[in-house]
């Protein structure tokens, strides 16, 4: 076969092998041809691409692009995808969205069912604030624990996974609003000090010893027992915490509570309606349940 | 392999011509653009005139100017480096993530935050999955709420005062490429933000007129002032939230 690139004809006498004939500064370059397994599959690859052209979709057109004889779109292979995903979980999902939550909880084999699809879906999408085992922290409150804010049978935490709590996207979220006493001018500084004692007091804690005891009963009673309760066992219609138990979502110190009084909480938990199905929120609600505290 | 029975006289074909262009750098450079460029031209150029590149969607807004300070902090810090905006038609990104994501999403985006790496996770459709208090411990101190993750804190943001004096001129930049901000949005720019960051601003219902459907409150956990962390946070809770997929249809969208 004529070799274009060897115009000289010249062999190199070390190699044997040709030399393309160009010359730099007296260094000539050797005219190795590629292997022609390697060149053979370079040229299938080409004949490849032109019968990928035809099938899968390729070229822009004018207004569009040619859709390729196969009819591929990766958005409708995802929607197979999960249709046939749906449908695996059909028997299982059927089972779940047929049963009410109290079925559930009695009968062992859709029970099973529940809790493992719960455990993923909180994996997924609770452990974020709640932690990976459920215990939460300050600010998040601790599942595992028979201590709500909203109520711990099992329809209430369906509710309040559906509607999240001071959901800004959910019109029938809970919602309870705690005024910033402090901050909003309600109570002065050492009336907060004084309330804060008390509150000390309710859960069992000691005061400072110069504390102002019966100022903070009187406030208590004027300001927080409307919704903490007169002996501040808490309120789970308004979200309103039991304060006599030493279980506390931001903390019982004089610090935290001075805190919690001047410039109030009110947590936010979004609402799940929005982002998981029916079926899901049910089997996160008896999975909730089943942590430790459920009612 | 040695061609010595090569005959004496060579092809005189445009194969054997090469050395024109191996010898003549500026012709080389003239032919390598050439030719890179036209794969550009057919790659590229079609997006831009096709009608079915961007879905014809419901809700999608020009950013508020919160939102557009926040993602400037976005993007000074880095966050595009570790967390992706582009959740993939794949179905283990749509079980995980939520419905894959659009271009319309992100047509305003200039440029697309879709980042190429997951070292955290994709943040496309992040807003509302967290609270704002979540948002604000966790950006000051992410270990604090989720203790295995490698994110680096930003306790600075939350204290450091949003400088948005030249807020209008981002929106009149954002309008140059393509994004349709209106005179009024432009001239109010100033107040929408601090309407946006502040609780009970009484700017409040005509901001929400020009951006709607825009979440307006105190977002760092102090009203007193507008931070870092405020703007950030706005930007982050509206994230894949503002396509209402109610109204959005899947199959006239298949491509």
């Amino acid at each position: 076969m004529a070799d274009p690139h060897n115009a000289s004809n010249e062999i190199d006498h070390v190699t044997g092998t040709a030399t393309t004939g160009h010359e730099w500064d007296g260094i000539r370059e050797l005219n190795t041809p590629l292997p022609r397994w390697w060149l053979n599959i370079f040229y299938v690859t080409i004949i490849w691409s032109i019968g990928y052209w035809i099938a899968y979709p390729a070229w822009p057109l004018i207004s569009s692009t040619t859709r390729g004889v196969l009819g591929y779109a990766t958005r409708l292979a995802v929607e197979d995808d999960l249709a046939i995903q749906k449908a695996g979980r059909a028997v299982q999902s059927a089972e779940l969205a047929g049963a009410t939550l109290d079925q559930i909880k009695a009968d062992q084999a859709l029970l099973r069912i529940a809790l493992a699809q719960g455990k993923s879906a909180f994996g997924d999408n609770c452990v974020g604030c709640h932690g990976i085992g459920g215990a939460g922290s300050k600010g998040f409150p601790n599942l595992n624990d028979d201590d709500w804010l909203w109520g711990g049978t099992l329809a209430a935490i369906q509710t309040t996974l559906q509607h999240g709590v001071r959901a800004t996207t959910d019109n029938e979220t809970r919602t309870s609003l705690m005024p910033a006493f402090g901050r909003d001018g309600i109570l002065k500084r050492n009336e907060i000090n004084a309330v804060a004692n008390h509150v000390r007091i309710l859960a069992g804690q000691p005061a400072e010893p110069k504390a102002d005891l019966a100022t903070g009963s009187r406030i208590f009673e004027q300001n927080c027992a409307v919704c903490h309760g007169p002996q501040g066992k808490g309120n789970q219609e308004l979200g309103a915490p039991n304060l006599t138990d030493a279980i506390t979502l931001y903390g019982n110190d004089l610090a935290s509570l001075t805190e919690t009084i001047t410039n109030s909480r009110n947590g936010v938990m979004p609402a799940w309606g929005e982002r998981l199905d029916a079926t899901t929120i049910k089997a996160l609600t008896v999975y909730v349940h089943s942590l430790g505290g459920g009612q | 392999m040695s061609n010595v029975d090569i005959p004496a006289t060579p092809r005189r074909s445009l194969w054997s011509k090469h050395k024109f262009l191996e010898t003549n750098s500026i012709i080389l450079v003239i032919g390598v653009l050439l030719v890179i460029s036209i794969g550009g031209l057919v790659e590229i150029a079609p997006l831009f005139y096709l009608q079915n590149t961007i879905e014809k969607v419901e809700g999608m807004r020009p950013y508020t100017p919160l939102e557009l300070a926040g993602r400037a902090i976005y993007v000074r810090e880095g966050c595009y480096l570790c967390h992706s905006q582009m959740i993939r038609p794949l179905r283990d990104e749509v079980e995980r993530y939520g419905h894959y994501s659009l271009a319309a999403e992100s047509m305003y985006d200039k440029p697309f935050q879709w980042g190429s790496k997951r070292t955290g996770p994709d943040l496309a459709r992040v807003g509302g999955k967290y609270s704002d208090d979540w948002q604000a411990r966790h950006l000051a101190d992410p270990r604090s709420l989720v203790p295995q993750s490698i994110m680096p804190g930003y306790p600075f943001l939350a204290k450091t005062e949003l400088s948005y004096d030249d807020i209008a001129t981002e929106l009149k930049a954002n309008r140059n490429g393509g994004v349709p901000y209106s005179d009024e949005m432009i001239a109010r720019a100033m107040d929408d933000l601090r309407a946006q960051a502040t609780p009970d601003h009484p700017g409040q219902s005509a901001f929400e007129k020009r951006y709607p459907k825009a979440q307006a409150r105190d977002f760092d956990g102090n009203p007193n002032r507008i931070s870092e962390a405020d703007a950030l946070i706005a930007y982050l809770q509206m994230l894949g939230s503002l396509v209402d997929f109610k109204l959005y249809d899947d199959k006239a969208n298949i491509r």
